[in-house]
């Protein structure tokens, strides 16, 4: 289990004036609903409690006015909760001075928007400079970093071009750029695509991937599109009304739906085209490293019942793998001369539709692996057949 | 019954009469520090307008109209320029444009940090609101009382009256720049951890610039119509012309001194106008 990132305790939002009021309200059981009515007072976030996982991609997807911008400008405190908590490793931001806030937004949190929030006077190179601007840090270094983030969202060349001469989805590119110059742990993207047309939105969803993919970071993703969420997400949010209907990863929305309210939601989705190998695979039991002791192999193998297990080098990248039936019966000091290279791997970020033919293709349960060809998981058959009826 | 009852009685003129009074006698030295400080000022815009020859107004003024918009506009403006010297006017209105540009020049310093400061605090917009809407609605007889009798006659109260009357658009429209610069724009500034004054100075100051020059722009058209007003509390400058033809009934003087003003605000809002959109454009 990873680490927690960030974890949102009991959090409530009131927008408005007599905030007191309308949390009395919501704990004699009053609907959101019934305290606007009554007092005029809107609450976003009814006592919202997730946990978000270090290195996942959470997406958190409701209909307009479900609370979810509203909670997710709490996480970096644009929006200040009104009761709960909001850990980040481990501290309560809620309880933030001025200056370790600022500290928080300018190290470990950066955010993209929805209608991108790009400052109109200034070109392409200077908005993704804003964020190490605004640290003071000097301007061979903040032109040198801004100019490889945006070499990451494939902007090169647009360097001196001012936001009003490029397209909605050039913008956004400069948004997610400026973003990523922070270097955040922790990256808030509220409805960034939903501004864009449906084939840019796909092309920006499928690099927002690629780019996850290998930085590792924390992403909290909103959206309204259900597809989009099963798309992105290794775990998915639905928000209602402010309050939390049901969490987990994508296939548990299908498995086991919480509610007729859930079930509407997804009836339209097609599934192998939404639902990720990330989401899908499992943690393989044993993985061999290169060099590693035969016997402790055979011995490992044996224990787990297994006949083969993966092969990877020391850090982490896949190289082949190795049959318990090969490595028996001989006097080799190592597993090095046994390990096989004819494996099927797959992008962990694949979808499903994509798997069926390595599967058919491969003896072995296909191994999962990132953009650097590290280990990440094992997908079968049978794993792909459980998700998908 | 139809008059206003004698008896009902409550004027304020005569405690107002008393405390300016009590003001002239008591703050005497105030009033003439800041006189000298304003003519200072006066004398040195003055001199240092006046030692550009003729002639480089008019070619510059061409080149600034061909740079913002093009030839014929170039033409134009050097042509109405060139008319007012050949009017006669020349020395009033070198006079009466020191007296506009110190006007604007103590409205942008005077004007700006007001309007900062009506769109961050909440009881400043309270108080400075319906303040703001009595100034502009004054007629502008009005504000030259007060300049007079506390700096009598002169440049002096010209300047300060122009000032007062002219600053309320740039307060208003840098108050409504400020405050209405987008939201999310605001929001990405705050969520990089912006400081206040980074926000004010990276964010919302260039953000607004487009409505803070248009406040600028009719501010100087404000002063430049209460300049001529001012005539009559001693300013010379071309108003002095159009007080003068007045009151000895000569029209076709007034008509010269009036067409003069009206060339020299064109002038000044063409060049201003077409400075703001080229700085629109860039930004």
């Amino acid at each position: 289990m990873a680490d927690k990132k960030i974890e949102i305790k009991d959090l409530t939002l009131v927008f408005g004036k007599d905030k007191n009021t309308a949390l009395k309200m919501l704990d004699e059981g009053f609907t959101i609903q019934e305290i606007r009515k009554k007092t005029g007072l809107a609450v976003g976030v009814n006592n919202i409690s997730i946990d978000i996982e270090e290195g996942e991609m959470f997406v958190i997807v409701g209909l307009s006015g479900s609370g979810k911008s509203s909670l997710i400008r709490c996480m970096n405190m644009l929006n200040v909760p009104t009761r709960g908590e909001l850990l980040i490793d481990g501290e309560n931001i809620v309880d933030y001075g001025k200056d370790q806030l600022r500290e928080l937004r300018r190290h470990k949190v950066a955010m993209v928007f929805q209608h991108f929030g790009l400052l109109s006077h200034r070109t392409v190179l200077h908005n993704v400079q804003f964020g190490l601007e605004v640290q003071n840090i000097d301007e061979t270094q903040r032109k040198k970093k801004a100019l490889e983030a945006i070499e990451l969202v494939g902007l090169s060349g647009w360097e001196d071009y001012f936001p009003r001469q490029l397209s909605g989805g050039m913008k956004q590119r400069v948004g997610l750029a400026r973003a990523l110059t922070n270097e955040p742990e922790i990256l808030l993207m509220d409805e960034p695509f939903s501004a864009l047309d449906p084939l840019i939105r796909r092309e920006m969803q499928k690099e927002l991937l690629s780019i996850e993919d290998y930085m590792d970071k924390t992403i909290v993703f909103i959206t309204h599109d259900m597809n989009e969420a099963f798309r992105l997400g290794d775990r998915v949010a639905l928000l209602k009304d402010g309050e939390l209907i049901q969490v987990g990863k994508p296939r548990d929305f299908f498995e086991n739906p919480a509610n007729d309210y859930v079930e509407a939601f997804i009836e339209d989705v097609d599934k192998s085209r939404i639902l990720r190998v990330k989401t899908i695979m499992n943690k393989p039991e044993i993985v061999a490293v290169k060099g590693q002791n035969r016997e402790e192999v055979v011995r490992k193998l044996s224990d787990a019942e297994l006949e083969y297990c993966y092969v990877t080098d020391n850090k982490g990248n896949l190289i082949g793998y190795v049959e318990l039936e090969k490595l028996m019966n001989n006097q080799m000091e190592t597993i090095d001369k046994f390990i096989e290279t004819n494996y099927k791997e797959i992008n962990r970020n694949a979808f499903l539709s994509d798997v069926w033919t390595k599967l058919s293709e491969s003896d072995v349960e296909v191994a999962v692996t990132d953009k650097r060809n590290r280990l990440r998981g094992i997908i079968s058959h049978e794993d792909v057949a459980k998700a998908l009826s | 019954m139809i008059d206003f009852p004698d008896f009902l009685r409550f004027e304020i003129s005569e405690p107002i009469d008393a405390i300016v009074t009590w003001m002239i006698k008591n703050w005497d030295v105030f009033f003439g520090g800041v006189s000298s400080f304003i003519l200072t000022i006066f004398n040195g815009v003055e001199s240092a307008l006046n030692i550009i020859p003729w002639w480089f107004y008019i070619i510059g003024l061409f080149v600034v109209g061909w740079r913002l918009y093009n030839v014929r506009t170039g033409i134009t403006l050097s042509l109405m320029l060139t008319s007012i010297g050949l009017f006669g006017l020349w020395d009033l209105m070198i006079y009466t444009l020191v007296i506009v540009i110190i006007s604007v020049i103590v409205s942008i310093l005077l004007g700006l940090p007001a309007g900062i400061i009506m769109a961050k605090f909440k009881t400043a917009k309270k108080i400075m609101m319906p303040i703001l809407d009595a100034m502009q609605t004054m007629p502008s007889f009005v504000y030259l009382l007060p300049a007079v009798m506390f700096f009598g006659f002169g440049r002096v109260p010209a300047i300060i009256a122009t000032t007062t009357y002219a600053i309320a658009p740039l307060i208003r429209l840098t108050y409504l720049g400020i405050s209405t610069v987008n939201k999310e724009v605001i929001e990405a500034g705050k969520s990089f951890g912006s400081t206040p004054m980074q926000m004010l100075f990276k964010i919302e100051f260039p953000q607004s610039l487009s409505s803070i020059m248009t406040g600028v722009n009719q501010t100087t058209m404000m002063a430049m119509a209460m300049v001529v007003i001012s005539s009559m509390i001693g300013a010379e400058g071309i108003g002095g012309e159009v007080l003068i033809s007045i009151n000895r009934l000569e029209v076709g003087r007034g008509f010269q001194a009036g067409l003069a003003i009206v060339f020299l605000a064109i002038i000044l809002d063409r060049v201003l106008q077409g400075s703001a959109k080229k700085l629109r454009e860039r930004t």
